[in-house]
């Protein structure tokens, strides 16, 4: 889940009992009048929606479901990057169309509902948890499938075309990093490695390519993975029209490595396995190299985003420990941004 | 001044206190929030060995790398390098820069997380 082992959300009591009267509603209209509503549990995570466990029991057995609900029901004014629920739920549905491994869509429901704005999609089971997918033994197989589904899944993205989802935020790199570079400056809280990572990605910025849809938050921790491998990809609201080498770089990032530096793609795989099968998949033929500029550009990302959640704490929003440790983390991205650039030197 | 407990001990019976006593009676995020609180302590703890070393070691690049003899803090210092780079006037290939910030950012990582992965990787390169 974006962010999600960095947020705790606290459950508004009183509003499960409705919730699960509104599910009990929408279960009996779709699945028959003996279906009933069990289990409802709020979930921590998702950076800006509420998201609820809960199963359907009918004479045919018990199904795990998920509700993703606007919080309080009510959609509000959108952050500057998280996409709305109505739109997360087409890009599920056009996700499967393309054949990428999503939760299927089983309803939606509009604001001023008894649930609210929300949908409903089926709960996939597996391991989201990245130390755990690198580790335990049950994903050995899994492990070494990974690279290639994430390929393979990546093109079906990068497939579904943009122009049927035309209130999706535009954003390439060179605007990410203008953006980012905006927020940084604004703290006043100057860093030699960013000055000389920001400098070095402007003058080496890569031929653009063409905007595709991309996933935006494409890494260990948004995919779902069984001992087959990718079963299911997790959290769009960071979803946009941007660069594909985005999405490949993302994964490719360091500080989603979780320890296995050496596997460069999500600490399990080699990134020509991915490439070779975002090809085979319809994919352009990307090398290793041509992502590089991109995986510079995520460390300097996530460096500024814990910044960001620092600035929570400095400003006073979020005193809390955790807000405050965060910021200690930065120098992660500075010590993964002087590797890159010592390796971009070198290959220069 | 006193320094009988010193700083480092008086953390240092705050972090046993928490992960001995306080932690294993909590639980949910009260619980996640006190293994953050102790790994804090844990930083404190590093900083007080560490920092006094680190900052002046930073101090002697900076000079060096701006050429200046001013008696600034470490703050100013950094600022001016900051302006150079963004600039134009040091890049990645100004002697002396990059092993400078690499210096640096090793001894910020190992008060800040020493277990992590990229602090390994720059104190031991693969060829």
């Amino acid at each position: 889940m974006a962010i999600s082992f960095f947020l705790v959300i606290v459950a508004k009591m009183g509003s499960s009992e409705q919730i699960t009267s509104a599910l009990q509603s929408w279960a009996a209209a779709k699945f028959g009048a003996d279906a009933r509503v069990e289990q409802l549990k709020r979930l921590s995570g998702g950076a800006s929606q509420e998201t609820w466990a809960f199963a359907v029991q009918t004479a045919g057995g018990t199904r795990p479901m998920i509700l993703r609900r606007a919080p309080g029901g009510e959609s509000k004014a959108r952050s500057s990057e998280a996409i709305g629920l109505g739109m997360e739920a087409q890009l599920l549905s056009k996700a499967a169309d393309a054949g990428v491994p999503v939760p299927p869509v089983l309803g939606v429901s509009e604001a001023g509902s008894a649930l609210g704005q929300a949908f409903i999609m089926d709960r996939i089971s597996g391991e989201t948890i990245g130390r755990k997918i690198l580790r335990d033994e049950e994903f050995d197989k899994a492990r070494s499938l990974l690279a290639a589904q994430c390929g393979r899944a990546l093109a079906g993205i990068h497939s579904i075309p943009a122009d049927s989802l035309p209130d999706l935020p535009v954003s390439d790199g060179m605007s990410q990093l203008t953006k980012y570079e905006a927020i940084y400056r604004n703290f006043d809280l100057p860093r030699p490695v960013f000055e000389l990572a920001i400098a070095w990605l402007k003058a080496h910025a890569p031929e653009p390519q063409p905007l595709v849809l991309v996933h935006g938050d494409f890494r260990l921790g948004n995919l779902m993975v069984d001992e087959h491998g990718l079963a299911s990809i997790l959290d769009w609201e960071l979803a946009h029209v941007g660069d594909p080498r985005e999405d490949i770089a993302w994964i490719c990032v360091n500080s989603w490595r979780f320890g296995q530096s050496e596997h460069r793609v999500g600490g399990f795989g080699d990134l020509r396995d991915l490439l070779d099968a975002y090809a085979q998949a319809g994919g352009p033929q990307f090398r290793p190299q041509d992502i590089d500029w991109w995986e510079m550009l995520g460390s300097l990302k996530w460096g500024i985003m814990c910044m960001i959640m620092y600035e929570a704490f400095r400003s006073g929003a979020d005193p809390s420990v955790e807000r405050a440790a965060i910021g200690r983390r930065v120098s992660e991205t500075e010590i993964d941004l002087i590797n890159l650039l010592e390796g971009a030197r070198t290959h220069a | 001044m006193h320094d009988a407990p010193s700083t480092a001990e008086l953390v240092a019976a705050v972090k046993r206190f928490i992960d001995d006593s306080a932690a294993p009676q909590l639980t949910g995020h009260a619980a996640f929030h006190a293994r953050v609180a102790s790994n804090v302590l844990g930083t404190i703890l590093r900083e007080l060995e560490q920092r006094p070393a680190a900052d002046a070691a930073e101090r002697k690049g900076l000079l060096s790398l701006l050429g200046t003899t001013q008696n600034e803090d470490l703050d100013a210092l950094n600022r001016k390098l900051c302006e150079e780079i963004r600039q134009g006037r040091m890049d990645v290939e100004t002697a002396g820069l990059l092993d400078h910030l690499k210096t640096t950012t090793i001894a910020q990582l190992s008060i800040d997380q020493p277990n992590y992965s990229g602090l390994a990787r720059a104190l031991h390169p693969r060829s």
